[in-house]
């Protein structure tokens, strides 16, 4: 064989609700799809390359993270996963990589109070902090030259960030990887923000994961090739049985996009 | 048994599960006595060089590790593990490492910005020869990698295993008599990489 290839990352996103995958289109109209467990078993055995999930409720609700879920998934997987929400502090972030996780995406704590990306970063490695980011679509290019302003608390709130200008200010602070997911894309699985995803992608040293909007691999295939993302997040395409993982990868191999092909 | 070496260098959580999944007895430990008695031991890590040299100072372990290698115990190196095995590192200024296999350990340095440091995610290994912890796997396998830094052995016969980034082509298995070491880590490579421990934990120590 001939050179080797880091290959592009497909990572299913499990929104969780009392243990419960939940899908809905800009965090409203939440479904039930199934068990969280079971579910991330099943993309696990089908060749996933990651996993992300998020405890949606729990920030809202301001209670702690199910941690008793994140060990069952750590028994059941043997493939990263990084988890989100309801976290509040270096505390938090130690009891979940410690039952079994390998990240910890922090999304509006880290706009809230930047140092914890600093901390965790510190405490546990760049590796084990993503930066999460929900930016929106703003037109005022002297306020957002990026075009794009960070939303929180589950895109309610606004604030005032550019989203080229914060995703570079968490790399120095010693994020390991960023999540960009669109707002306005997100559930809508009518393809990624490409022009932001790239924007960022190229401006910063770290990996950048599309996210929002993915409802057939060539809406992949997109945010590895034009927009320069190293992983892509998806959710509804495979949660509703359209498609399958090894279908996704077949398509984005035959696309000629480096894929892994062994699991 | 198989002991789990903790030198305050990562967690390890991932490493005792894939163990656990597979119905194998490890147990984490810190204590000399433990890895002198173990039947294998594995070497993990992640972090930095210097402050992993520091803890097992410490901890008074590179002893331990230098006597097990020595009288042939079975020995499984993993990420930072692998690369501290190594004689020194261009981490942290320059740092002087265990040196259980001749060699050194240096910083990826792409020309090109698309190449991120560290390399995170799933890259190939080209097996350079045959070992028996890599029974049955299929050559050109995927494994799951985090690292900045990456293994340089000295001499060819060390290199097990090869996968390219960043513009070079890297020792990402090691391998030496009842040695061996992975630059990535088998317990987050999915059923491949609990193969490797599979493997690992029937293996005699003999190539």
């Amino acid at each position: 064989m001939g050179r080797t290839m880091l290959t592009k990352r497909i990572i299913p996103c499990l929104d969780v609700r009392d243990k419960k995958v939940t899908k809905g289109v800009k965090f409203q109209n939440n479904v039930v799809l199934g068990d969280a467990v079971a579910l991330a078993s099943r993309y696990y055995e089908e060749g996933c390359d990651e996993l992300v999930f998020y405890d949606i409720t729990a920030s809202a609700e301001r209670r702690p993270i199910d941690i008793e879920m994140v060990r069952e998934v750590a028994r059941a997987i043997h493939i990263p996963f990084a988890v989100g929400g309801g976290i509040s502090n270096l505390e938090d972030m130690s009891r979940v990589l410690l039952a079994g996780a390998e990240k910890i995406s922090v999304n509006s704590l880290a706009v809230l109070d930047p140092r914890i990306i600093a901390e965790g970063s510190r405490a546990f490695g760049a590796q084990c902090i993503v930066l999460g980011m929900d930016p929106v679509r703003a037109e005022d290019p002297v306020r957002f030259p990026s075009g794009y302003e960070i939303t929180i608390r589950g895109f309610r709130e606004r604030t005032g960030l550019d989203a080229l200008e914060w995703a570079k200010r968490a790399e120095g602070l010693g994020a390991g990887e960023i999540v960009v997911n669109s707002v306005d894309a997100d559930g809508t699985r009518g393809g990624y923000e490409i022009r932001l995803t790239r924007l960022i992608a190229e401006n910063v040293r770290i990996p950048v994961v599309a996210s929002g909007g993915a409802g057939n691999p060539a809406h992949l295939a997109a945010a590895f090739r034009e927009g320069k993302a190293d992983a892509a997040i998806i959710a509804g395409m495979i949660h509703t049985g359209e498609y399958t993982i090894p279908a996704i990868k077949e398509e984005l191999a035959a696309a000629g996009i480096p894929i892994r092909r062994t699991w | 048994m198989i002991a789990i070496v903790d030198y305050k260098a990562g967690n390890l959580t991932s490493v005792r599960l894939a163990f656990e999944a597979l119905g194998i007895p490890a147990r984490v430990t810190d204590r000399s006595a433990d890895i002198l008695a173990a039947d294998r031991v594995v070497f993990p890590g992640v972090g930095a060089a210097g402050s992993a040299m520091r803890n097992l100072s410490e901890l008074d372990l590179a002893g331990a590790l230098r006597e097990v290698v020595r009288r042939g115990t079975p020995f499984l190196g993993i990420c930072l593990g692998t690369q501290i095995i190594l004689g020194r590192s261009e981490e942290d200024g320059g740092v002087e490492t265990i040196g259980l296999i001749p060699g050194a350990v240096r910083l990826f340095r792409p020309e090109s910005p698309v190449d991120k440091v560290p390399q995170i995610g799933w890259n190939a290994v080209r097996l350079r020869r045959k070992h028996p912890v890599f029974a049955g796997i299929e050559d050109g396998s995927e494994f799951y990698f985090v690292h900045s830094y990456y293994p340089c052995p000295d001499n060819a016969p060390d290199v097990v295993g090869v996968t390219d980034y960043a513009g070079v082509e890297f020792a990402s298995v090691i391998g030496r008599g009842n040695l061996v070491a992975t630059q990535f880590h088998p317990e987050k490579s999915g059923r491949i990489g609990l193969r490797i421990f599979r493997n690992f934990s029937e293996w005699d120590g003999r190539c």
